[in-house]
């Protein structure tokens, strides 16, 4: 029986291992893909041209074109720019300002701790895409702002976890030992603390990407994320959404990119969670 | 029990206060209030005027006190006037607030109905071949986001097999049938997986096991012992989820056309009419933290362990 569950064990991790390998690496591909995405389509996504507007996916245009004559091709690829792209840098903010605040409140503690973890409760209290809703409403479209908005939302999610954490470290002998040994403040957190900690928030942050990406398309459809003519995937559905009997392809395409890049990305931050945390898998 | 209801209401002083303090704040960061919408269009209105209407409407007092005075008035009903219709906001969002309660509870039937016996079976089946579909079929689920899933529904049901209405006629059960479909789907996919972890966890405690070595009947063990105590956290998670369908009905109405307080919300937004969006972020929040309380202290009732006091509360 014992024999029995020690070699499973070994064949799981050996899958989440290949595992890593294959969607680490189909991410990097998109990322890639975005990075570059202005050499990689093969025509101008902004150029019209009206003579073959909305003409079917064929072998001179993959997904078709859009009622301006727009290669979707192109357009989607350069969508990826904006989608992909801010997607991780509205992760990468949330998980720093999550963690610097997070940090801050379980090590110093006391009436600014509570202050803190006062307002994130506030913001905890708001249900879902509510706020962000209203804070990208108040300052006006574009994705600067939705990015804002959904950060406002986010950050307090990473901020208990980094607290709850540090707290946890502070109670640790290293922890101490360093703190008597006399290192400053700064290096303790930068040397000892972060690297302690920093595991389950960056697994959190990679299971957080495909919501993101989601919430994010999902604010530019309606028209409080990037704006048209931007190509930007949740935009470019919205604006040919009215379309969608006669020419499904213009919205189709954009939304079968979104939805790979998040079935990517949420693959990613499973295997990375089963990786981190054994334990979790079932 | 009692003092744990006690205490949790007095937290929940606070958590009010912060809601309806952010959104007023909130929105005077916007820059602009009902005067300068008022006069905004006509231009040259001379600055006497503008102050008077200012004085008159109390917008040139201290920031707290128009906010005590904001609340006060929220209490009673009164939040006053639309920048665009020139109704009464608390009437038009009350009056647009049973399309979306009626959309919600039908979303989260079809969810109960859909996700909680799948959950169980993938959990029995844990590893076999019907659990990596089920858990398949999750995972697509949850990566389809609301408004994708929302326009594939219209190409497939409206638009190809004609079975249902493109843009809903008011708040039909029949228009309402795609705009629940679509809330459901992604409310499904992520509830399933967590009834599936809930019953796996209970499958694996000691208790199942040592009941399957007296010979009990695995499907008595599932009905009698796992179901039911797993049932309290299926039920729980059901009602935390209710958050991200409250924030998700928005998308989805105004795709579907359907006259709810998302899509005034969403409309609101496009048209920048403030004490409306006021309304609807206030509400929803107070709609929100009430779901979160009831569930709370239903939990705390109907769990043995905690309503005798063997355990901390």
């Amino acid at each position: 029986m014992k024999e029995y569950t020690i070699r499973t064990q070994k064949i799981k991790k050996n899958t989440v291992k290949l595992r890593l390998i294959i969607f680490g690496s189909l991410a990097v591909i998109l990322l890639l893909c975005s990075v570059f995405s202005e050499h990689l389509t093969p025509y101008d996504p902004y150029l019209q041209d009206l003579s073959c507007a909305k003409a079917p996916p064929s072998a001179a245009h993959w997904f078709g074109t859009d009622r301006y004559g727009r290669d979707m091709l192109s357009r989607v690829i350069a969508g990826s720019r904006a989608s992909i792209y801010s997607t991780l840098l509205l992760v990468l903010i949330i998980t720093v300002i999550g963690t610097c605040v997070g940090v801050f409140c379980g090590w110093y503690g006391r009436w600014i701790d509570t202050v803190l973890m006062r307002i994130s409760d506030m913001f905890l209290a708001f249900p879902g895409l509510v706020f962000a809703l209203a804070v990208a409403g108040v300052l006006g479209g574009g994705l600067q702002n939705a990015i804002i908005a959904l950060t406002a939302i986010s950050w307090p999610k990473y901020a208990r976890i980094a607290r709850s954490q540090t707290l946890a470290q502070k109670e640790m002998t290293y922890f101490k030992a360093a703190r008597l040994s006399g290192s400053s403040t700064l290096k303790i957190i930068i040397r000892h603390l972060l690297p302690n900690i920093i595991g389950p928030i960056l697994v959190t942050s990679m299971l957080d990407i495909g919501t993101m990406m989601m919430e994010l398309a999902g604010l530019s459809f309606l028209g409080l994320g990037a704006k048209p003519p931007t190509a930007e995937w949740g935009s470019m559905m919205s604006d040919a959404r009215s379309l969608l009997t006669t020419v499904p392809w213009v919205t189709l395409s954009p939304g079968i990119a979104i939805f790979i890049s998040v079935m990517i990305f949420n693959l990613l931050g499973d295997t990375i969670r089963d990786y981190a945390d054994p334990k979790s898998r079932r | 029990m009692y003092k744990y209801m006690v205490r949790r209401l007095f937290q929940l002083i606070p958590v009010l206060l912060g809601i309806t303090f952010l959104s007023f704040a909130m929105m005077r960061a916007a820059g602009s209030d009902a005067v300068t919408e008022m006069y905004g269009e006509k231009g040259a209105v001379s600055q006497e005027i503008i102050d008077a209407k200012r004085a008159e409407l109390g917008l040139d007092r201290p920031f707290a006190e128009q906010y005590f005075s904001w609340l006060f008035g929220m209490l009673r009903g009164d939040m006053g006037t639309s920048y665009v219709s020139g109704r009464d906001v608390f009437d038009t969002f009350a009056s647009k607030l049973p399309a979306t309660l009626f959309l919600t509870v039908l979303s989260i039937l079809t969810t109960v109905i859909v996700s909680i016996p799948l959950g169980i079976v993938a959990a029995v089946n844990h590893d076999r071949v019907i659990d990596y579909i089920l858990r398949f079929i999750s995972f697509i689920g949850n990566s389809m986001p609301g408004f994708f899933a929302a326009l594939l529904l219209l190409q497939l049901l409206s638009i190809r097999l004609k079975l249902l209405p493109v843009i809903s006629d008011g708040t039909s059960l029949k228009s309402a049938v795609m705009p629940a479909l679509t809330l459901a789907i992604s409310m499904s996919a992520k509830y399933m997986r967590q009834v599936r972890a809930a019953v796996l966890e209970e499958l694996n405690k000691d208790y199942v096991t040592g009941a399957r070595a007296r010979g009990v009947k695995n499907s008595i063990i599932l009905r009698k012992s796992v179901l039911r105590t797993a049932m309290l956290t299926i039920i729980t998670l059901l009602a935390l989820s209710v958050g991200s369908l409250l924030g998700g009905t928005a998308i989805i109405e105004s795709i579907f056309m359907w006259d709810g307080v998302g899509k005034l919300a969403v409309d609101a937004i496009t048209m920048r009419d403030y004490p409306l969006i006021q309304a609807y972020v206030v509400w929803m929040a107070i709609i929100y933290v009430m779901v979160n309380l009831i569930t709370d202290l239903l939990y705390h009732a109907f769990d043995p362990r905690i309503r005798q006091g063997n355990l901390q509360a």
